[in-house]
């Protein structure tokens, strides 16, 4: 039980992350690009995809 | 040919009590003065018996006992304890780890004495 | 040819049969008790989400507002990171029976019937612009397959979105109403909506590597090219002067994936393990990157490919693989748009029929007389028949909005529209499961007032794009007043009407729930279900619920309502497993307890709401009416039982603490007391040593008359010698002694420290230069002066000066002596160059009976105590004793003594 509180407490800690992280004014800054890509979707598309390799680490621990 | 008695102990005044005391019942006399010295003495001058005090810098009483006892050859030296702590947890250990026998200090010089010719069977 | 009418007919057919073979197998495996409902399925269940307008409106957005598409997948990742909420939603709500989250707003504020019928009209008054949104995705797309093939399968008169309406109306009721369940569970249809989000990710991704890798050459090509383009590279770059409108676009969708009612159905009403929210946490999100990942390349592709041609955006998905031949992907992109749009369609209306069924119809018909009396009849039947009609009814609606309003609107715009009308739906939520002070009263306020500011500022205005209603309102502001601009309210202009209405209608919405809440006083079921709810995991048992029903009723009764509204055979299967959770054998002898009442009441609940069953409950019990204040005692009383139980955990830790405290103290009794043992043991050694001496030579001098006068001077110094070091002995073990027991007497003064150590060099001058000792000092002529006492600090530097001549060689050995003032301090050393001490010895011969020089020569002539009382009687004046020292470097002695507070 205080285990599962705890991973949904860094759940939501890596909420709380990811809002200033995937809102403006911190979206604004990646610019000129990479590999013909731009930078900004490169930015928008790896923060998401951490984000979310950090929650399925975070929630499928063992003993968590 | 008189029997050989090595005394250790390190107290100079007590080794210089028992030497004389020896020496005049007619026996043949080593000393030392610590554990290892003990040792080094009893392959030298093989005595048939051993006065061994306990509480020893170095190797205390026991150790030295225990590691004649551990020794075949020697199977026949006879060890007598001595020791100025008088519990009976140790006069206990003292033979547990096959000390013939056990003195406390002080002692009677007489009583001593005759322990010792009778366990040496010296009449 | 593949993209004949009858072909595209016969495949949508098909997979609709495939969807419910799926769902069949579902509701096969649940009945046999072997779900199949597994983390990873209900995870991608959630993808109900990703509707039509996901699967062709992302792009067509995309085509006009670049990378903001996003904010709608962005959201809901964030959201679900949240769990803890979500947890706390599933919980209350298979403790409480929740079926609908118009249930779960009215459950909360006291199953108020008034509220489940306000939520209900807002859901459905809000989301049937989805609902209409999806056929129009189905038709639009199939117009476009259409127009490659020639419409050859319907005649000109009949409406083909009419048609599909039909259509999905008689499947979802085929699918979703087959029988009553207790719980409001729909496995099959679980499975289906997994299945299709599998279906339409894939056709989506193959779409979307097609246009990337097939028409151009890869992600980067594709991005360079529209570079080139002023109008297609804003698309991609991040403008921060949308920032307002990105945030509220976020927020907007994270409170969209768990407030539209299908995804309150999916995630709350249909979780069969609470577990499986750690997988939905991030396999959810990650199906959202996945299904996003090619939306911009698509839509830039289109733009790009058709440049100059009036090609709708919505439809690239199609029209590209179209425009290049690829017939066969076409038709799997219709197939993933029709899963997209059916998968939406059925969850959300079997959702909202359920909601217009419990919540709507049911209040009214149990007020009806037809109702009361047709009693003895069972009625899970006519539920049904609700139901059913709900649905087709909802997709009427559906229908007549898109008629009315759809081809004003691109299908992003309908969307949003929804997702405004069920952000309402928040605070009311929240509120309820976090804060036990929000009343019926205030949500009631918040509901009307945030669902009357998006009706003006939202919903109405689109009506108004469409033609439909006159647009003066919009444009000059209500009856000409220029502040009631509907989308530029009290003259905030400069927003997109999105984030116009999202801000008004919420702060409208909180302010009044808020403000009416703190002004309003929750009646007694309001106030029992305000602690249920929000101390949900707190309320583990049933003990405080039964204590808050007093009343009477027969269980004949209770059982006859379950009968009429879940059917007899449901009904007795319900009570028999009920009776064997109480191991009792045959249902028909249990009494109705307060216990039996809410079994019957959750049950009911669950097949008619919760603000329903409890009118029929309390129709056959003879309730007592247990004031608010006896409720709130009630509650108190239980607040109290855990805060006593909570006390009791806590005293028992205390207890725990104290019985280790004791253990320990024992602990270290035993320790002290072994070493007293070991200090007399050592005492008594250290006593018998020189008596061992004594009389073994008394004895010889005594037995022995003749022996050499050289020997008998001998043995008699020997005695002496002896008999001195067992005086000194004793005296320093009762000095010891009396220094420990504080029984010391100490004559304090002022003491000249330089004095008393030069007093101590001269008494001890003879001994140095007997051994030949160099005796050197280093001492301020006069003071420092200390509070001490004198004879004291004199033992000290005598002790410490004897112990220095003992060890230094004789001849070259050399002692030094310093006195200086060193902070607040006075610091005396006395230095030799002796053998020094190893780190350890600097230790041990601090202890009593310890002396350095462990070798026969060497054999020093102490007792072994001079060095513990000389720490004591410093340590007593407040200093400190301590020695440097190197094995070979000689050891220096140090000891402090603090100077007195100076007086001012």
């Amino acid at each position: 039980m205080k285990r599962a509180s705890l991973s949904r407490q860094r759940l939501a800690a890596l909420g709380l992350l990811g809002l200033p992280l995937l809102t403006y004014p911190l979206l604004g800054l990646p610019s000129g690009s990479w590999a013909g890509i731009p930078a900004g979707y490169l930015y928008l598309f790896g923060v998401w995809a951490g984000l979310i390799a950090l929650a399925a680490w975070v929630a499928e621990r063992k003993g968590s | 040919m008189g029997k050989k008695i090595l005394i250790v102990d390190d107290e100079p005044n007590i080794i210089i009590s028992l030497e004389f005391l020896m020496k005049k019942e007619g026996f043949e006399i080593a000393v030392a003065g610590d554990g290892d010295e003990a040792l080094a003495k009893v392959a030298s001058f093989a005595p048939d018996l051993v006065l061994l005090d306990v509480m020893m810098p170095k190797k205390s009483g026991y150790e030295v006992c225990e590691a004649l006892r551990a020794d075949p050859a020697r199977a026949g030296l006879l060890i007598v304890m001595l020791t100025a702590k008088g519990r009976d947890t140790e006069v206990a250990k003292g033979l547990a780890i096959g000390a013939d026998a056990y003195v406390t200090k002080p002692f009677s010089t007489k009583e001593l004495v005759a322990k010792v010719k009778g366990m040496l069977g010296v009449a | 040819m593949l993209l004949s009418g009858w072909f595209i007919a016969l495949l949508a057919t098909g997979y609709l049969a495939l969807l419910f073979a799926v769902a069949r197998f579902g509701d096969a495996r649940a009945d046999a008790g072997k779900s199949i409902i597994s983390a990873n399925v209900y995870a991608l269940s959630l993808a109900v989400y990703c509707t039509s307008w996901t699967f062709y409106g992302s792009v067509g957005r995309a085509t006009s507002g670049g990378l903001s598409f996003l904010t709608i997948y962005i959201g809901p990742t964030l959201m679900l990171l949240f769990a803890g909420v979500i947890l706390k939603m599933v919980r209350i709500s298979k403790v409480h029976r929740i079926t609908s989250i118009a249930d779960f707003i009215a459950s909360r504020y006291g199953k108020s019937q008034l509220l489940a019928g306000l939520v209900t009209v807002i859901a459905v008054v809000g989301v049937v612009p989805y609902i209409a949104l999806q056929l129009k995705a189905i038709s639009a797309s199939l117009a476009v397959l259409f127009a490659q093939a020639g419409n050859d399968l319907f005649p000109w008169w009949l409406d083909t979105t009419f048609l599909i309406a039909i259509v999905l109306a008689l499947f979802t009721i085929w699918f979703g109403t087959r029988h009553l369940d207790a719980t409001e569970r729909h496995e099959g249809m679980v499975a289906a909506v997994a299945f299709e989000s599998v279906v339409k990710l894939f056709a989506f991704i193959a779409v979307g590597l097609f246009v990337t890798y097939g028409i151009f050459g890869g992600l980067g090509d594709l991005f360079q090219r529209a570079a080139a383009s002023p109008e297609l590279a804003r698309l991609f770059s991040l403008d921060s002067g949308r920032a307002g409108t990105w945030t509220a676009m976020v927020l907007l969708s994270g409170l969209a994936i768990i407030f539209l009612p299908r995804q309150f159905q999916i995630i709350v009403v249909e979780n069969v393990d609470e577990s499986h929210l750690r997988r939905a946490v991030w396999l959810f999100p990650l199906y959202l990157l996945l299904i996003n990942i090619f939306v911009l390349p698509i839509a830039l592709g289109g733009l790009l490919h058709f440049q100059g041609q009036a090609v709708n955006p919505d439809t690239f998905v199609l029209t590209l693989p179209l425009a290049h031949g690829a017939q066969g992907l076409a038709l799997l992109v219709f197939i993933g748009g029709l899963s997209a749009a059916t998968g939406m369609v059925i969850v959300e209306t079997i959702a909202l029929s359920t909601m217009v069924c419990n919540d709507l119809v049911m209040p009214w018909l149990l007020r009806s007389t037809w109702l009361q009396a047709e009693k003895r009849q069972d009625l899970s039947g006519l539920l049904i028949g609700i139901r059913r009609a709900a649905i087709a009814l909802i997709l009427l609606l559906g229908y007549i909005y898109f008629r009315a309003a759809g081809e004003a609107y691109a299908l992003v715009g309908i969307g949003l529209i929804s997702f405004a009308a069920v952000a309402q739906f928040a605070p009311a939520m929240f509120g309820g499961m976090y804060w036990k002070q929000g009343t019926r009263a205030g949500a009631v306020a918040g509901l009307l007032g945030g669902f009357a500011v998006w009706l003006y500022t939202l919903l109405l205005p689109s009506f108004a794009k469409s033609h439909w209603i006159g647009g003066g309102f919009v444009e000059d502001g209500l009856l000409g007043v220029g502040w009631l601009k509907a989308q530029a309210l009290f003259g905030l202009a400069g927003l997109d009407e999105i984030s116009h209405c999202l801000l008004w209608s919420l702060f409208a919405n909180i302010g009044l729930y808020v403000v009416v809440s703190l002004n309003s006083r929750p009646d007694a079921t309001e106030a029992r279900q305000a602690e249920r709810f929000v101390d949900i995991f707190r309320h583990a048992g049933r003990e405080t619920d039964a204590r808050l029903w007093r009343g009477s009723a027969s269980v004949e009764q209770l059982v006859a309502l379950l009968e009429r509204f879940l059917g007899p055979a449901r009904a007795r299967q319900q009570m028999a497993s009920y009776a064997a959770s109480r191991q009792i054998a045959d249902w028909k002898k249990m009494s109705a307890d307060a216990d039996f009442v809410h079994f019957a009441e959750a049950e009911l609940a669950g097949a008619i709401g919760s603000a329903s069953a409890r009118v029929m409950v309390a129709s056959v019990a003879q309730e007592e009416d247990l004031g608010l204040d006896e409720v709130l005692d009630i509650l108190d009383e239980a607040t109290q039982v855990r805060a006593y139980s909570r006390e009791l955990e806590v005293k028992q830790h205390e207890l725990q603490a104290a019985t280790g405290e004791l253990r320990a103290a024992n602990d270290r009794l035993r320790e002290l007391d072994r070493m007293k043992d070991d200090f007399i043991s050592t005492v008594t050694h250290e006593l018998r040593t020189p008596l061992t001496s004594i009389r073994a030579l008394s004895e010889m001098l005594h037995d022995d008359p003749r022996l050499e006068l050289s020997d008998r001077k001998r043995f008699l110094g020997i005695i002496v010698n002896e008999a001195e070091r067992l005086t000194r002995l004793i005296n320093q073990i009762l000095d010891m002694a009396k220094l420990e027991s504080g029984r010391a007497e100490w004559t304090t003064g002022e003491v000249d420290i330089g004095e008393v150590v030069r007093e101590a060099m001269d008494a001890l001058g003879q001994l140095f230069r007997d051994k030949a000792v160099a005796l050197e000092g280093d001492i301020p002529a006069s003071g420092p002066v200390v509070l001490a006492d004198r004879d004291r600090l004199t033992q000290v530097m005598i002790n410490l000066l004897s112990n220095a001549v003992k060890f230094v060689p004789g001849g070259t050995g050399r002692v030094q002596v310093r006195v200086a003032v060193a902070g607040q301090r006075v610091r005396v050393e006395v230095a030799d160059n002796g053998p020094g001490l190893t780190a350890e010895e600097c230790n041990v011969i601090f202890e009593k009976f310890r002396q350095g020089g462990n070798t026969l020569t060497d054999k020093p002539q102490g007792t072994g105590l001079g060095l513990p009382i000389s720490r004591q009687i410093v340590e007593y004046f407040g200093g400190n004793l301590w020695v440097e020292s190197r094995p070979g470097a000689g050891a220096n002695f140090i000891f402090t003594v603090p100077l007195p507070a100076s007086e001012e």
